[in-house]
């Protein structure tokens, strides 16, 4: 059937008088908008194919390309919008299910932008980062409650052996991307810049290639329902591992990777045939019940002898703080929680904008919730969900996170333009691809150092804001909401997220 | 609202945290030998620059030998009833074979005080729990009063021991409570100069639980943190007032988790990273775990504290000395003061003097012959 309803997103425009018709555009686009006409000698665009990734127009050596939302609007309606009618459009033509790329855009409330920080005025100096000692250093596990003495005659000895802990240089992660979902090229990038920093990567649930193991020091490795690249050595390799059971973008959903993209490499790293269907069911076929996580739980750490942490992930959800709260008791040592904003590879569209809840809110009431049973300090508590800058990962600090996951900034370092057609596979930045001829555009090297970048400048933006707070330990920030106030937020809200509105005191 | 439509009287108790500089004393005899309260008001007195009247107190230890074994409960009462209420209630926890009014006299600057009693009590074993204490039980007795109970808080619960506090100048409270007619072994003062309240009477210092006493100056930026974290251990901090999380962690550390008091000012004022990296392994170790396990105890922000204990006296600085601190000793006396004028005034001729350096502990231990245990 004719795709006639459906009119482009973007409009694609050509400068004639700066166009030098050199066809860069035309071998950039995957999305085959650009095309030369050798006849007329002329290169030619099909706005209806753009996805708004902007590839042709920062490659463009003359700056010929400008790309503009399109103009074609609808008559106005607060209920039918544009979104939607094209949407519809596109089911009555394609009949299936709508799928999207990276987290919701959809334009609801972002609880961080509406959260301040607070800093020192007279009564309490504020510390100067570049001049005092302000400190960073995070520790995910579980830790105990007291530290047990020995008391003999030479005084009291330290008996407390600590549980395994990760220790990081400041409180961010990378986020689980799995490879297949990106490119082996974004995938060493993350590890090395992992790496470099000292934090960790996560190799999300498709197991770990082999260029990638010499880094597996600085990474957590995923144990999903599809069980792909799992074996003793695999977790073994790792700093922790990681039981995934949902993911914010898509609650309650497994996950596909089309045959298609089921390549050699792909195949030896998930342990599956080629060409094959990489199907992770919605839940993992062993766990119907808490009790069953915790056999998981247990068995992970009896096949790494005890010696690695054993995290939890799971998708915010109504009642998540139970819900984290059981996967503390069934044994995790790490509990990471991802919102409803967090991003994927694939997700229905109606899924993503439509199920589960802000990571602000996931937290807040996790936090609180360990708290009240006493158990906060049996199991960290890493957020995930659209941290966009270090001033996200504060708040998030403040409201009671020991950590952050982020991966959409980490995408966006490397050069991602947020077109959301991951899913595709046809990612023109080399990113969201299998395809060798787009996956060599993103150079390992070049996309490390822009991740450690970005790292280093959060963490320096993060020092100074403790600083201005007159806070020299991130410990001091942790779960201390007094140094947050919101603005324009409704009482019910204000009582979740535990924090006092703005022009209220101490 | 108010009693007299000119604010909320200042015995009542206020819902914002409190915030301000302060001066700080204490005087400490090592031999246990009792001295009357006049040298730490004179002390205090000398820093009166330091407070603006909104707030002094005082704690004395070894002023009632002859109630020696029972605790001493402090409390004050915004009415009859609410002294009532709590007669009524002390009953479950406690026998009280003696109590009184705490003896004042009338002083210029010292306007509407609250009701002021003391009840020395026993407590009813019978009551206690599996593996609880006595103090266990004085502790649940204080958070009872203090969070549920309108009109009423315990202000000191030690043995041998009393806290002395209220709105005014410190010197103006010493002679209000007639401290010149106790005679303590250990003596802890403070003048109040908050920010943002007009100061009520139990907000002021020490704030104490049990025999700890503590006088603190300074602002606590870590305190949602603390307060959230001593949450975890059934503290309820009712005060808002960072001198309560402080008085609480003292007690989670030493009494109840009996960690070695060089340990617990670590855990309070931890070292940085890179000066624990520097240690030898073995001590290396100690401290990353202490620090691990305890970074929700870290007191974090500028602060100088005295803290008053049976066994003697402690002093901590914040770990990047923020806040000021003087020590000196003569003879077997033990003096620490927010100013070295403090302590020349009641003591000329110290045989040492010295400031106290970030996050390590001026201790002033007391000999074990007069030890309360």
């Amino acid at each position: 059937m004719r795709k006639w309803l459906v009119q482009p997103d973007f409009v694609v425009e050509r400068d004639p008088e700066r166009c030098v018709q050199c066809q860069v555009c035309v071998r950039q686009c995957a999305n085959d908008v650009h095309s030369y006409d050798a006849e007329d000698g002329a290169v030619l665009s099909d706005s209806a194919r753009c996805v708004g990734c902007h590839r042709c127009a920062t490659l463009c050596p003359t700056g010929a390309i400008s790309i503009r939302q399109s103009e074609l609007e609808f008559r106005c309606n607060s209920n039918w919008t544009p979104g939607l009618i094209r949407n519809l459009y596109r089911q009555a033509e394609g009949g299936g299910v709508l799928l999207s790329g990276m987290g919701s855009d959809r334009p609801l409330k972002v609880y961080w932008d509406h959260l301040l920080l607070n800093a020192s005025q007279v009564t309490n100096p504020s510390i100067d980062p570049l001049r005092e000692p302000m400190e960073l250093a995070t520790f995910i596990g579980r830790k105990p409650d007291r530290v047990a003495y020995a008391r003999t005659d030479r005084g009291a000895e330290l008996q407390t052996v600590l549980e395994p802990q990760l220790e990081l240089p400041f409180p961010i992660l990378f986020s689980a991307m799995s490879y297949g979902s990106i490119s082996l090229n974004a995938a060493l990038a993350l590890a090395r810049a992992a790496h470099e920093t000292g934090t960790l990567g996560n190799s999300g649930e498709g197991g770990m290639h082999r260029d990638v193991r010499p880094y597996a020091g600085n990474m957590i490795v995923q144990v999903a329902s599809g069980r792909f690249g799992v074996d003793v050595e695999y977790l073994n390799r790792a700093a922790a591992i990681e039981i995934k059971i949902g993911q914010g973008a898509k609650p309650g959903i497994g996950g596909h990777l089309p045959g298609e993209k089921v390549d050699a490499a792909v195949s030896e790293t998930r342990m599956i045939p080629e060409g094959t269907d990489a199907l992770s069911p919605a839940p993992h076929h062993d766990i119907y019940s808490i009790e069953d996580l915790r056999q998981l739980v247990f068995a992970i750490k009896e096949a790494t002898r005890y010696g690695k942490p054993v995290g939890v992930k799971i998708a915010a959800v109504h009642n998540v703080a139970a819900i984290a709260s059981g996967c503390v008791r069934a044994g995790a040592d790490y509990v990471a929680i991802d919102g409803f904003r967090g991003g994927t590879g694939a997700a229905p569209t109606v899924i993503r904008d439509h199920v589960g809840i802000p990571i602000e809110f996931a937290l807040a009431a996790a936090d609180a919730r360990l708290r009240e049973e006493g158990i906060r300090n049996r199991a960290s508590l890493i957020a995930a969900g659209s941290f966009r800058s270090s001033a996200d990962v504060v708040k998030a600090v403040a409201l009671g996170a020991d950590a952050v996951y982020v991966a959409t900034a980490a995408l966006v370092a490397m050069g991602c333009h947020l077109c959301q057609r991951c899913y595709t596979g046809k990612c023109n930045w080399g990113i969201a691809t299998q395809d060798p001829y787009l996956t060599r555009r993103l150079n390992p090297e070049v996309a490390t150092r822009r991740l450690v970048n970005l790292l280093r400048s959060w963490a320096f933006e993060i020092k100074e804001m403790l600083g201005g707070m007159g806070i020299n330990a991130i410990e001091s920030l942790r779960g201390n909401r007094e140094h947050l106030r919101a603005v324009d937020l409704t009482e019910a809200e204000l009582e979740v997220l535990g924090v006092k509105a703005a022009g209220v005191g101490a | 609202m108010t009693a007299n439509g000119r604010g909320p009287a200042p015995w009542r108790r206020r819902d914002e945290k409190d915030i301000g500089g302060c001066a700080i004393s204490g005087i400490l005899s090592e031999e246990g030998r009792r001295f009357n309260g006049k040298a730490i008001l004179e002390s205090i007195a000398t820093m009166r620059e330091r407070s603006n009247g909104l707030g002094g107190g005082f704690a004395a230890y070894g002023i009632y030998p002859e109630q020696a074994d029972r605790f001493a409960l402090h409390l004050m009462f915004d009415r009859p009833a609410a002294r009532d209420a709590v007669e009524r209630v002390l009953p479950e926890y406690v026998r009280v074979p003696h109590e009184e009014t705490i003896p004042t006299r009338p002083v210029r600057g010292i306007s509407s005080p609250p009701l002021l009693h003391r009840y020395f009590v026993e407590v009813r074993t019978e009551i206690l729990g599996e593996d609880e204490r006595e103090e266990d039980a004085i502790v649940r007795l204080v958070m009872h009063i203090n969070s549920a109970m309108e009109g009423a808080y315990v202000f000191s619960s030690g043995r041998n021991m009393g806290i002395f506090k209220g709105v005014g100048y410190p010197e103006e409270i010493g002679r209000f409570f007639r401290l010149d007619e106790y005679e303590g072994y250990l003596w802890l003062a403070h003048g109040r100069f908050p920010t943002n309240t007009p100061g009520w009477w139990g907000g002021a210092h020490p704030f104490g639980l049990l025999d700890w006493a503590v006088v603190h100056n300074g602002e606590i930026s870590s305190y949602g943190v603390n307060r959230r974290y001593l949450e975890n251990f059934g503290y309820r901090c009712t005060l808002r007032t960072d001198t309560e999380v402080i008085a609480y962690l003292f007690d989670l550390l030493l009494r109840k988790q009996r960690l070695p008091l060089q340990d617990a000012c670590r855990v309070l004022a931890p070292p940085f990273w890179s000066q624990i990296e520097r240690l030898p392994p073995a001590e290396r170790q100690r401290l990353r775990t202490l620090r691990i396990v305890y970074g929700g105890a870290l007191l974090n922000g500028p602060f100088s504290v005295l803290v008053g204990h049976g066994g003697g006296m402690i002093g901590l600085n914040d770990r990047t000395k923020l806040r000021p601190m003087s020590f000196a000793r003569k003879d077997a006396t033990v003096y620490v003061a927010s100013e070295e004028a403090a302590i020349r005034r009641v003591c000329p001729s110290p045989d040492e003097v010295g400031l106290a350096r970030g996050g390590v502990p001026v201790l002033g231990p007391r000999p074990r012959e007069v030890s309360l245990a």
